[in-house]
């Protein structure tokens, strides 16, 4: 009966998707090895639309292209002016929040979809949701919320957080290709990146692909050394320094 | 120059033309010739003042945007190399009390062990700027001002043709006259050793801490409060610099995990070569000219910082890392 039932949705599953518009995705670096010259990596993702429908007029599309890095949890600090110096008084933890967050649409994000739509969706940095940490709850504020404006303008200032609401080039009305940047201060770890289709202010279908960042060689083994042994990196950090000290001192020695 | 005027290289860096490289525990591309000229000119100061520069190499680094968790844990690293350099030229002059280092290592390590523990436990309620700054001002500040006021009188001394001592006998005596006495042969002291662990142990937590070898605290101490001759004060505040910051640097790596291995070899090449340099323009110089030297650079830094808490910041708003989350 159950194995009935499966077969049943499946079957009905697979009907709805060859009737609905599908995305193709590829990324031009999937994998990104970081070395000891690393600046960052420029990254290009193509998208094609397959299986439009065919009947009537072709809908005018519309794609909104997310890339969210690893999580991490943030604290915003406020100073205020304390017995005459300005003291960190006041924080805010955001709770999980993406590392790097880049965000592209081929036009203007409000001309694509109501607000409803874009807020549901998340697209767009004001958008996108921040879990506060208030008391024993998790929530999100009010988007003119003064800790999360500093947030967003702190991360976009450095280069972490970016929104381009022309990012998206249509190399016909069915494909698409943008660029996004891993910042060379970036952390490691998989990047996701989510494209949504819209027609007509509707999402209609959303793929996922994903970009993972990674040390390469001799960094990865020393950050992994220095991470799983740190007592033993912590000595051989040590014995290493005094060699070097040793050294020098032979290698200066006057008298 | 290669790697410039690249399509939509939009994002922020310090100086887009340098060589970088990238540190694997800060995560984080540094200019590499900027990191090794910093180290350069800070192992110049320290070889010529006979201190060990990481009051100044912590804030440098700090400013070209290297996590203070991570400079003051990587300057830790080079101290060490730094002052087993200068050591071993002091162990073959003659010029190390290793008694009197031994004490004060006793209260030294314990020290390390508290400061350590104090950066951990601030970093969690996010005050590590505010200590830091209020720490340098107040110890720069007033070390500064001493020094500055003290050298000042001796070159007065000397202009007068009045001989310059030091050591006078006499004042400082219920201090040193605390149980457990002690000879200490080398420094020509009979002290008792409460003091001595006392100012080891300080010494050792505000190294720890700030990120600084304490020579430039140790070194007056010993000669003012001790009354040890300059010279082996000098050698014996090496050798617990020496101990301490390898003590921490291990201790950093196991409680915070942010000695970055790469960023303390730079520094420490760039540092052990100014310092050879500096020692020699060192020895031009009189030693009460020196101590106003550094005098007015220690108290400069102090007052740097002290305008730094008290000037409106720029942005009042800052946001730090707390942890990878999933």
């Amino acid at each position: 009966m159950i194995r009935l039932l499966l077969a049943c949705g499946l079957f009905l599953l697979a009907c709805a998707g060859a009737r609905a518009e599908r995305l193709i995705l590829s990324v031009s670096e999937p994998h990104v090895l970081i070395h000891s010259n690393f600046t960052g990596a420029d990254l290009v993702l193509f998208g094609v639309v397959e299986d439009v429908p065919q009947a009537g007029a072709p809908p005018r599309y519309d794609f909104a292209v997310t890339v969210r890095g690893p999580q991490e949890t943030f604290v915003t600090w406020r100073k205020s002016r304390v017995l005459g110096l300005y003291v960190n008084t006041d924080s805010r933890t955001f709770v999980d929040c993406p590392a790097v967050l880049a965000v592209a649409t081929n036009r203007p994000a409000e001309e694509i979809a109501p607000p409803q739509v874009l807020r549901r969706e998340q697209i767009g940095l004001k958008r996108n949701i921040f879990l506060q940490r208030v008391g024993p709850d998790f929530a999100d504020v009010v988007p003119d919320d003064p800790f999360r404006l500093a947030f967003l303008r702190i991360k976009t200032d450095e280069g972490l957080y970016g929104e381009a609401p022309n990012g998206v080039n249509l190399l016909s009305p069915t494909a698409f290709r943008t660029r996004f940047r891993i910042p060379a201060r970036a952390p490691v770890g998989t990047y996701e990146v989510s494209v949504k289709l819209f027609a007509d202010g509707q999402l209609l279908q959303t793929a996922a692909t994903s970009v993972v960042v990674e040390k390469g060689g001799f960094e990865q083994q020393l950050a992994r050394f220095a991470e799983d042994h740190a007592l033993f990196y912590g000595l051989a950090v040590a014995i290493g320094s005094l060699m070097v000290g040793l050294v020098a001192n032979l290698l200066f020695k006057r008298d | 120059m290669a790697g410039n005027g690249r399509l939509g290289a939009r994002h922020r860096r310090p100086d887009a033309t340098a060589l970088t490289i990238y540190l694997p525990i800060a995560e984080l591309p540094v200019a590499i010739f900027a990191i090794f000229a910093m180290g350069l000119a800070v192992g110049f100061i320290s070889g010529m003042f006979g201190v060990g520069g990481g009051f100044l190499m912590t804030p440098l680094l700090i400013f070209t945007g290297v996590p203070a968790a991570v400079a003051v844990a990587s300057v830790s690293a080079h101290m060490a190399a730094s002052s087993f350099s200068g050591a071993l030229s002091y162990l073959r002059k003659g010029l190390i009390d290793l008694p009197l280092s031994g004490v004060l290592l006793s209260g030294g390590l314990v020290g390390t062990g508290a400061g350590v523990a104090t950066f951990t436990l601030l970093r969690a309620y996010g005050q590590v700027d505010l200590v830091i700054g209020l720490s340098y001002m107040t110890l720069l500040g007033s070390v500064g001002a001493l020094m500055l006021v003290e050298s000042v009188r001796a070159i007065l001394r000397s202009r007068r043709g009045q001989g310059v001592s030091i050591r006078r006998p006499g004042t400082h005596g219920w201090l040193l006259r605390l149980p457990l006495k002690m000879r200490f042969r080398r420094s020509r002291i009979y002290v008792s050793a409460i003091p001595v662990v006392v100012i080891g142990f300080g010494i050792g937590f505000l190294g720890a801490l700030l990120g600084v070898g304490g020579g430039f605290l140790l070194v007056p101490a010993l000669i003012y409060l001790l009354r040890v001759p300059t010279q082996t004060a000098v050698g014996t505040s090496l050798v617990l610099t020496l101990v301490t910051m390898t003590a921490a640097t291990i201790l950093q790596a196991v409680a915070n995990g942010t000695v970055d291995a790469v960023l303390a070899l730079i520094l420490m090449v760039g540092g052990t070569m100014g310092a050879q340099f500096g020692a020699r323009a060192g020895q031009s110089l009189k030693a009460e000219h020196l101590r106003l030297l550094l005098g007015l650079l220690v108290l400069a830094v102090g007052l740097r910082m002290g305008v730094d808490l008290a000037r409106p910041p720029e942005d009042p708003f800052a946001v730090t890392a707390k942890g990878r989350g999933n």
